[in-house]
């Protein structure tokens, strides 16, 4: 093995010591699983788990023009973001493509900071993204994505969690953000995650990232918190109909050919790529991502679509649903207008497999309905 | 059955032959390292299988492996309750967990691993 090259994380060691089973994660030595992916992902669908996504990354973003600038590099509206929220969004790249898909916080409107939550292995192209289009704007970008470890806390039971950690985030719905310090170091706590299930995510100075591990590990013990690795996350998200950039999304398909047109706010007055995705949305996209399940077998990223006999696409992200219990993908199809249960084949190992258009999500957890606030 | 009961390949499946019969598995060294297993593509009843050549494919979550034939014969019996309970192969993968019987046509078993062999083998290949 070539550990010894692969960055590791704040938490490399206490998820050793866990039993995580380590793997090369594009260049970071992360978790696959700890006792089982199967276990892991129904834990979190109906209890609590926790995530060392330390990869992730953090940008920072502050100035007079902070919001403007945000609200000009997003398909989403960043400007109507009010203290303490936050949202989804895609970065357009102005041609058709996306540099990436990302969180935006708003941590103080009236002081112009915000913080982005971006992806590890897309976390200095978009730095520079961000750079190369702040002329004209007053801001400071920063990139603190090594300076941040962060753990992801997902589950139904998180909330009980929660509310001896930092009870303030539960006043607030999904995808808000509340600064908060831990062992007198600055803290961030998002109710944000990547598994369809209702949780939270702290991004932390690396010094005191497995403190906060152990922490939640001892507020957890009458929830029965465990430790997950990438492969449950994976599933999680992908039943949820998530997207994972590099798979799914890239420089070379837009948020509507990805069926996240939701990500586009047309009525903004300007932002980078808004005359392609308008020419798109008058036009009607020739590809989709659509989601399908087989009726056996497990497809897998790469394997060939067919309808009628005819290659329609291929599979960008495809696994074994755990709540499923069938095997579950998305692909680009060049039938932008497929319905669910119209039939397909999947070709797995030289066999076409019997296979169904599924509605994305593919399975609705806790986070897409209505969360617990605290009043 | 016992681990020391079988015989084992450099590939991680175990075989035990009764007359000429063989009746092939994965070996629990090979279960663990695989993860949840939750589908298994068996082979069909009258294939011919050829010693060292994938005749079946296991597999996990994430990940799909190939098993390969110990010996060449044919396919004569395959363990159906696979089908609906993959996980029997993380369970108990030397007995509910078989995959498939053969009938054994060379009985070529000389390159077979017996257990303290195999165990020594499977520790080496994970350090």
């Amino acid at each position: 093995m070539q550990s010894s090259t692969l960055k590791k994380t704040a938490l490399n060691e206490t998820c050793r010591k866990y039993g995580g089973k380590m793997v090369d994660f594009h260049g970071w030595e992360l978790p696959i699983q700890f006792e089982g992916i199967t276990k892991e992902h129904n834990t979190v669908r109906n209890g609590a788990g926790i995530f060392d996504v330390s990869h992730m990354g953090q940008i920072f973003v502050t100035g007079k023009d902070a919001a403007a600038f945000l609200d000009y590099v997003n398909a989403n509206d960043v400007k109507k973001l009010q203290n303490n929220q936050g949202c989804y969004s895609h970065l357009p790249n102005g041609r058709k493509g996306i540099v990436d898909d990302v969180i935006n916080f708003c941590l103080n409107k009236e002081e112009g900071r915000y913080l982005v939550i971006v992806n590890a292995t897309t976390s200095t192209k978009d730095y520079e993204w961000f750079l190369k289009n702040s002329k004209g704007f007053q801001v400071k970008i920063e990139n603190k994505s090594d300076d941040y470890s962060m753990v992801a806390l997902q589950g139904p039971k998180t909330i009980s969690i929660m509310k001896k950690f930092e009870p303030a985030i539960l006043k607030f719905g999904r995808f808000s953000v509340v600064e908060s310090s831990f062992m007198g170091e600055k803290i961030f706590v998002s109710r944000t995650g990547y598994t369809g299930e209702d949780g939270f995510e702290v991004a932390a100075p690396h010094k005191v990232i497995n403190q906060i591990w152990d922490k939640f590990f001892e507020l957890g013990k009458s929830e029965e918190l465990i430790p997950c690795g990438l492969g449950s996350r994976d599933t999680l998200r992908l039943e949820s109909g998530y997207l994972l950039y590099g798979n799914d999304i890239d420089d070379e398909h837009t948020s509507y050919e990805a069926n996240y047109g939701w990500v586009v706010k047309l009525k903004k007055e300007k932002f980078i790529g808004k005359d392609i995705y308008e020419k798109q949305k008058a036009e009607g996209v020739k590809i989709r991502l659509t989601g399908l399940t087989t009726q056996t077998g497990i497809p897998r990223e790469g394997c060939k679509v067919f309808k009628d006999g005819r290659q329609i696409g291929t599979l960008q992200s495809a696994t074994f649903s755990p709540t499923l219990k069938k095997g579950i993908g998305v692909g680009y199809f060049d039938i932008p207008d497929l319905k669910p249960g119209d039939s397909l084949e999947v070709e797995i190992r030289d066999k076409k497999v019997p296979s169904f258009v599924h509605e994305v999500p593919f399975y609705k957890g806790g986070a897409f309905g209505k969360v617990y606030i605290e009043s | 059955m016992k681990p020391e009961e079988v015989k084992y390949t450099k590939t991680h499946e175990w075989i035990k032959i009764e007359g000429d019969i063989a009746v092939i598995g994965v070996s629990d060294h090979a279960q663990h390292q695989m993860g949840d297993i939750v589908f298994v593509d068996l082979p069909k009843i009258g294939d011919k299988k050829e010693k060292g050549k994938q005749a079946c494919v296991v597999e996990s979550v994430k990940s799909a492996f190939d098993i390969y034939s110990p010996v060449s014969g044919e396919v004569v019996e395959v363990n159906t309750k696979l089908s609906d309970e993959p996980a029997l192969v993380n369970q108990s993968p030397l007995e509910n967990g078989w995959l498939f019987k053969m009938k054994v046509s060379s009985a070529d078993t000389s390159d077979l691993l017996d257990w303290n062999a195999y165990s020594e083998f499977a520790n080496n290949e994970a350090h």
